[in-house]
């Protein structure tokens, strides 16, 4: 199975106000693959993720997913197909408690029957979020609000989940855990799509990389092709 | 089980609710006909405030013109009632349909066309004072000489919901009673978990797969449900009914008063609210007129308005709940901070 491309991206621009934030994008992922898309602060990731999520139309291209055209569907008919997200800033709902989050999080049709076992997977995953269920989530420290965004996502039983900068703001030992739950959601066999500026440890952990640079990809291939290619190392990791 | 800031174990929450209530009740015995039409007045006031304060409160969306919905329910109810006699019990029925669908059009409209936020707000104010022109000059409802009921015979007929000042008073506390009941069990259900995540954050929320579009139009559809029954019985109360009076710019602020100033988004705040604010209107206008300054009690509102808005800014019920819990641990009210670190 890991041939079908469960999401296909085909010349995919956003623009906001006339300047243009993606620029003919193209990618593929295939299923239960964790692919990475890196670039510079400003780059188009965070656009990449709106677009495909459906919180920001397109200009022009397709969005398929397993062949089928989803382009400019509404955000939630995206979601109920399985495509969810863990947004950059980790936004969570301060006056909701940590469990109304998560049931939240858990409320889309594909996901409802499962709520109460998802709920417990994710504070097997999470025990911090199990200790504090009923604390108002803004009283969350950043590290245990990104736990409960990615724990949110995790809820919508997602075939895949898009990460935006999940390390953003984060201690590097925190960092190191948010990408070690990254690569145990992978190994659950979800699909992850991960955008960051780390652009060395998501390396690290992808299958293939995308580097995105002003709108537009500008270099892809297999992480380790990347991680070796010269003009990453002098641009990205400082060699 | 803590779920907003005024939260605390639920059975104690419930009790203390019961016990106002139950204090309320006795207040219906006394026999001050006055100090009854006034409490009926802040007990409607509650109600009115509950609805307002569910569209804000809990769904985050601004109305300035509840006094459509308002007076949408009192017109179906005088018309239905002073017309063909039919019962204002089948009026609130037809009022609340009627506000509903006004309500989730106006909702449709605006946000069907991104007219949203304090934009939204200016709009329910167009569509109050629309109304308003339109019921001034429309004959089969009374136009500006606006609708009488039959002056009550104190004789209680439950079926055709008329009695005397006692009667409404009762009826003004179970809609109180019911409003708060209701905005509880709303504000814990999935659906109040929704609104709140949509009026903390609505493009988050449309990101997780929140049909925001159809929520906003479902939260101001039942509040404007829940103000044309309030509108019913307020119209039932006063006996009259005038297109100034029951869908005026005067009755939006007067619905919005109880919750801004007793606590948005508070089960408790509109009814807290609704006591501090109401009688100190009708005091403030009792001195105004034995004075002979008309307007008093206008001055007097905005300076508590001010007054609150300038040392309570989330209003009188969250700070009670704050001296309670300082009382309990003397250093949190002084360190403020201290608070969000606890449970």
């Amino acid at each position: 199975m890991l041939d079908a491309a469960l999401l296909s991206i085909d010349g995919l621009s956003v623009a906001y106000d006339g300047s243009s934030a993606l620029n003919g994008v193209s990618l593929q992922i295939r299923k239960g693959e964790l692919i990475c898309v890196v670039g510079a602060n400003g780059a188009g990731k965070t656009s990449l993720i709106r677009s495909i999520s459906g919180i920001v139309r397109s200009s022009s291209g397709t969005v398929k997913m397993n062949g089928v055209n989803i382009t400019g569907l509404p955000p939630w008919e995206i979601c109920e197909r399985g495509i969810a997200q863990v947004a950059e800033g980790r936004q969570s709902f301060g006056s909701l408690s940590v469990e109304e989050n998560l049931l939240l999080g858990g409320s889309l049709k594909r996901a409802k029957a499962y709520q109460f076992e998802t709920l417990e997977f994710v504070y097997q995953l999470f025990e911090r979020l199990r200790e504090r269920r009923r604390q108002l989530a803004g009283t969350l420290s950043g590290g245990e609000q990104q736990m409960l965004a990615i724990g949110r996502a995790i809820m919508s039983k997602p075939e895949m989940v898009m990460f935006d900068e999940p390390s953003i703001g984060l201690s590097p030992a925190l960092t190191d855990v948010m990408f070690g739950v990254v690569k145990s959601l992978h190994e659950q066999g979800i699909t992850v799509l991960l955008v960051e500026q780390n652009v060395a440890k998501s390396l690290a952990l992808s299958n293939r990389g995308y580097v995105l640079e002003n709108g537009s990809i500008v270099l892809h291939g297999s992480s380790q092709e990347l991680l070796n290619n010269s003009e990453i190392q002098r641009a990205y990791l400082g060699m | 089980m803590q779920k907003r800031f005024d939260g605390g174990p639920e059975i104690k929450r419930w009790l203390a609710g019961a016990m106002v209530f139950i204090v309320l009740a006795f207040v219906g015995s006394s026999a001050d006909p006055y100090f009854i039409s006034l409490m009926t007045i802040v007990l409607l006031f509650t109600f009115l405030g509950q609805s307002w304060n569910l569209m804000l409160g809990i769904g985050g969306q601004l109305s300035i013109g509840h006094a459509l919905f308002v007076g949408l329910g009192a017109y179906s109810v005088g018309v239905l009632y002073v017309k063909y006699g039919i019962s204002p019990w089948i009026g609130l029925f037809l009022g609340m349909i009627i506000a509903g669908s006004v309500g989730a059009a106006l909702a449709w409209l605006s946000f069907r066309f991104e007219v949203r936020g304090i934009y939204f707000a200016l709009l329910t104010i167009a569509a109050a004072e629309f109304a308003r022109i339109m019921f001034s000059g429309w004959e089969f409802v009374g136009a500006m000489q606006g609708l009488f009921f039959p002056a009550p015979t104190g004789a209680i007929e439950f079926s055709m919901l008329r009695g005397g000042a006692r009667f409404y008073y009762f009826v003004a506390l179970a809609l109180a009673a019911l409003g708060i009941i209701g905005t509880e069990l709303i504000s814990r259900s999935y659906l109040g978990y929704v609104w709140r995540a949509m009026r903390d954050d609505e493009p988050a929320a449309r990101a997780l797969g929140v049909r925001t579009f159809r929520h906003k139009i479902l939260v101001i559809s039942v509040s404007a449900a829940a103000a044309a029954a309030g509108g019913g019985v307020l119209g039932l109360v006063q006996g009259s009914i005038f297109p100034d009076s029951i869908m005026g710019m005067g009755l939006s602020v007067d619905v919005l008063i109880g919750p801004v100033v007793g606590g948005l988004g508070t089960t408790f705040g509109p009814l807290i609210g609704s006591l501090a604010a109401i009688p100190l209107n009708h005091l403030m206008s009792a001195i105004g007129d034995n004075l002979r300054i008309p307007g008093l009690n206008n001055i007097a509102y905005g300076i508590v308005l001010i007054l609150v808005v300038w040392f309570l800014p989330d209003g009188i019920w969250p700070a009670i709940v704050r001296l309670c819990k300082a009382i309990q641990a003397p250093s949190r009210l002084w360190l403020p901070h201290l608070r969000k670190a606890e449970e």
